[in-house]
């Protein structure tokens, strides 16, 4: 009878400690076969999305050598604040030296500052750190909004569906991403020129009113969203709280 | 025995009066327990951290006054609703919490369009509303299925109400028309509360008559790998076995009827012609701009085009020469309709995009299919297989009935139980987890399974799970009044020959009239108060460039004189709003002295020119359409009713209304109106 509950006892053991030891299997089955010196990111940094979405492209980042050539078989890892999930959260890069993810951003809008890690032969730790920003439910409807009415001449970039008009203004639109301008004008500058133009405050007339087309609430929406893509990132200034 | 127990008792409590007391003691201590457990409850340990936290705010008399000690809950018998979400997330409605530095649970709740006190909380983030603990509220218990919705799909709950689009949910948006669009609904039904059903959107080609169109060894190829051919197939991967595919290719082969006039010979104005000029025909290509319903993938990979017509990469590898110039001829002749316009093209053109379209080819797609002659076995296999397959689900297929809810209807799919569901090994036990799992990868709950694999994006599967999780109980048993529900789809048909033309060259395909139609183009709702009648008449002899910076524009369909007259007669007589009368204001004869004064306004006041270009030397701007000939093209009425609000002219226009001033906006009418273009100009175009 003992020898019995021995054996139970020893095989309990050992299914218990299987089931541990797989636990912990995935992360530590990847073996690198090659060590880079260099993380640079190819592709999939800056991206907009949803809070809690994947975003539209994978992120992709290259591991290179001293010479800046691409490294096979080293391993990335990715790490980010708490909510971001990456698909895979760590792998081998391929024959081009390429890692891709995808990444799927927290359930808080804001920017989320993720890290990609690979180590050198000298197990030097290599860190990239890439943004992506998240909107929340008012900051996409401001994003619609932006991608209806303003980027046009907004945005200098042209894409194939939309050619942009910035060239062609004569006074020339700030960007949204414009932070050093945009970051110290207050929300209620913002609104007055969202909703009465250029004109409002003393600046060109170009810049037609919106306060006739969108609402409060859409004009809120827009500027909380013009303030989460700015970069350098938008601090409200105001009341600020002391915490213990 | 007995003694054994007498001196363990002994031991224990030792003399009985000493015995009594620590009984006593032990009844006191468990009498205890009940309050201790409420005293160390989760929930309390929360708000005595809550209470703590906004101690050393400024705020800190704001937020203490609005806190409620002790459990709270909100409760709205109409909907099912309890919640005591709100014992622990003390701080979902104080604006100053609102840092997302702030631990979670008490952070303010993000804007949104509705308060708690509407619709609580388990209505969107789902959980177990009158639990007290987080692991009760948030994960599934024995007693309760329902966990926390994981925040990619909260948009899902927005769904189970709002039946039309929002704004603030471009992913749910995305999943509803993926339903469609990939014909997720051909095999599954879904039916809508008002008991219509989701329609599908992707108009799959009848294979009746496909051995007209193509040959049997690209059916081979496309059925074992359809984004081999095209990388934006739409059609998914059956994961056929090359015996299967070589028996579907085969009945469908043989199945197939020949509709007379749907081939066309090669070239038949004789020997004499030569290889035509590829660059011409790349440039009829683009002077059609077959471009803005068809994409091509160029040399980088990527894919360039419009997504209503199929990919044409590969087109020539696929469909016979003679098919396609007769198809190019007429496509209403195999397929009455298809979303294609007739485009009137001449012989020579024919010959031109037939070269054109049939250089388009990829040699290593066909180059390891050999077919035997097919025998009467395989193509009694393929019909088998076409039938077990459900192929007629989305095609028509000569011999085989479209078979009714060929796969499991998914009307409620968004509060399946559990219990009904089998899980594979290693995945989260909840309802989000198994739906994306499905999508993803059908087959791996498996082999013997049906439904294909589609070519889908992470992103696109989150949102067609987003789609699917608004199919709950509670949508469909909502009261009507309590739902937003989406404008029922217009079956507008305009009348007579205005409409048959109309349809022969799928104006619907880009416009929208009525409610029904696309949305590429404008909206001809009310297009004759619009326009004059004799730029109308010779805008569909030849499309001119309205919008510089468009690259969509409409093509030249070649339409005869009396075809164009009885279109726009049509126009002109049928599409007219009753805000307004056409004639209430004249064409010409303004004074000068009111024109400089609208010139004035159009530059300065309102800097038109940022959008529009009036004077070519001097605008740019290119968002709006070029206003060079606006006076010979838009009616005076419109003009001035459309600078007053062009947001009621055409719902949905970019141009911002400038709350103009009657003075203004006649002025402004004035100056537009005499910019006639001049023929010179015109000539040069």
């Amino acid at each position: 009878m003992k020898r019995y509950l021995r054996t139970l006892f020893l095989v309990s053991l050992a299914v218990v400690s299987a089931k541990c030891a797989r636990k912990a299997g995935p992360a530590s089955a990847l073996k690198p076969t090659a060590f880079g010196a260099a993380l640079v990111e190819s592709s999939g940094g800056k991206q907009i999305g949803a809070t809690g979405t994947v975003l539209a492209q994978p992120l992709v980042v290259q591991v290179n050598d001293e010479q800046g050539a691409a490294v096979t078989g080293a391993l990335v890892e990715f790490s980010g604040p708490a909510g971001v999930s990456f698909d895979p959260a760590s792998g081998l890069t391929d024959s081009s030296g390429q890692l891709s993810t995808n990444v799927a951003l927290g359930s808080i809008s804001g920017r989320y500052q993720l890290t990609a890690r690979t180590s050198t032969k000298t197990q030097k730790p290599v860190e990239l750190r890439i943004v992506e920003i998240a909107l929340g439910y008012q900051e996409q409807v401001g994003f619609q909004f932006d991608s209806k009415y303003c980027s046009r001449c907004h945005d200098p970039e042209s894409t194939p569906e939309r050619v942009s008009n910035y060239d062609n203004l004569e006074t020339k639109p700030h960007p949204f991403t414009e932070g050093d301008t945009l970051n110290k004008m207050s929300d209620a500058d913002l609104n007055a020129i969202i909703s009465h133009g250029g004109p409002a405050l003393n600046k060109s007339a170009l810049m037609p009113p919106y306060g006739y087309t969108l609402n409060k609430t859409e004009i809120e929406a827009l500027i909380s969203y013009i303030r989460l893509i700015s970069d350098p990132p938008y601090h409200a200034s105001g009341m600020v709280y002391a915490q213990k | 025995m007995k003694n054994a127990l007498s001196s363990l008792w002994q031991a224990l409590f030792g003399h009985p009066v000493s015995a009594f007391g620590s009984v006593s003691f032990l009844l006191l201590i468990s009498l205890a327990i009940a309050p201790a457990k409420n005293y160390f409850s989760e929930w309390r340990h929360y708000q005595k951290q809550y209470l703590s936290l906004i101690r050393g705010r400024g705020d800190a008399v704001t937020l203490q006054r609005h806190f409620h000690d002790g459990i709270q809950q909100i409760w709205f018998p109409g909907l099912g609703v309890v919640d005591r979400c709100t014992t622990c997330h003390a701080g979902l409605k104080e604006p100053s919490l609102a840092d997302a530095n702030l631990p979670q649970p008490f952070r303010r709740h993000p804007a949104i369009p509705h308060t708690l006190d509407q619709f609580g909380c388990v209505m969107c983030h789902r959980g177990q509303g009158p639990a007290t603990t987080v692991e009760q509220a948030h994960s599934s218990t024995e007693a309760w299925e329902q966990p926390i919705l994981p925040a990619r799909y909260v948009q899902s709950s927005c769904g189970q109400c709002h039946r039309a689009p929002l704004t603030g949910t471009p992913q749910l948006n995305l999943g509803r028309n993926l339903l469609g669009r990939y014909g997720c609904v051909h095999c599954h039904t879904i039916k809508l509360p008002d008991g219509s059903a989701i329609q599908p959107t992707d108009d799959p080609p009848s294979l009746e008559h496909i051995a007209d169109k193509t040959t049997r060894e690209w059916i081979y190829a496309w059925l074992k790998d359809p984004q081999a051919y095209a990388v934006t197939a739409t059609m998914p991967n059956f994961k056929l076995s090359d015996a299967d595919a070589r028996d579907i290719s085969a009945f469908l082969i043989a199945s197939s009827t020949p509709i007379p006039g749907d081939t066309a010979p090669a070239s038949p104005a004789g020997k004499d012609q030569k290889t035509p000029d590829p660059a011409a025909g790349a440039s009829l290509y683009g002077e059609s701009f077959c471009a803005s319903c068809h994409a091509v993938q160029n040399a980088a990979g990527n894919v360039v085009g419009g997504d209503v017509g199929p990919e044409l990469t590969r087109i020539g590898t696929k469909v016979k020469p003679e098919w396609l110039r007769a198809w190019l001829r007429n496509p209403r002749i195999y397929d009455a309709g298809t979303a294609m316009p007739h485009y009137r093209f001449t012989d020579p053109q024919l010959t031109l995009l037939t070269t054109f379209l049939g250089n388009k080819t990829d040699s290593d797609l066909l180059a390891n299919v050999h077919l035997d002659a097919a025998t009467p076995e395989q193509i009694a296999h393929g019909k088998l297989l076409v039938t077990e397959y459900g192929c007629a689900s989305c095609h028509e297929v000569s011999g085989i009935k479209k078979p009714d809810n060929f796969a499991p209807e998914l009307t409620r799919i968004g509060s399946k139980p559990l219990t009904q569901i089998i899980f594979l090994p290693g995945m989260t036990h909840a309802l989000p987890d198994y739906i994306a799992a499905k999508i993803r990868q059908p087959r791996s709950f498996g082999a013997a399974l049906k439904m294909p694999q589609f070519n889908l994006a992470p992103a696109q599967i989150d949102a067609l799970t987003t789609a699917l999780l608004a199919l709950t109980d509670r949508a469909h048993d909502l009261p009507l009044a309590q739902t937003v529900p989406a404008k029922p789809p217009s079956n507008y048909e305009p009348a007579g020959k205005a409409g048959e033309l109309m349809a022969d060259m799928a104006c619907f395909t880009c416009h929208a009239i009525n409610g029904r139609g696309g949305d590429m183009a404008p909206d001809l709702t009310w297009e004759g108060s619009s326009v004059q009648r004799q730029w109308l008449q010779a805008f569909l002899k030849n499309p001119g460039t309205l919008r510089p910076a468009l690259i969509r524009r409409m093509p030249r369909f070649n339409l005869s004189d009396d075809d164009a007259k009885e279109l726009t007669d049509y126009i002109m007589t049928v599409y007219q709003t009753p805000a307004f009368d056409r004639d209430s204001m004249p064409a010409s004869g303004y004074p000068p002295n009111q024109v400089e004064q609208g010139r004035q306004l159009f530059y300065s006041k309102y800097a038109c020119q940022g959008c529009h270009i009036v004077d070519t030397k001097v605008d740019k701007g290119y968002i709006g359409p070029t206003l060079t000939q606006v006076g010979s093209r838009l009616n005076a009425a419109w003009i001035y009713h459309w600078l007053k609000d062009p947001q009621i002219m055409r719902p949905g226009t970019i141009e911002p209304n400038r709350n103009m001033n009657d003075e203004d906006a006649r002025a402004l009418t004035a100056f537009l109106m005499t910019q006639k273009g001049s023929s010179k100009q015109e000539a040069k175009k």
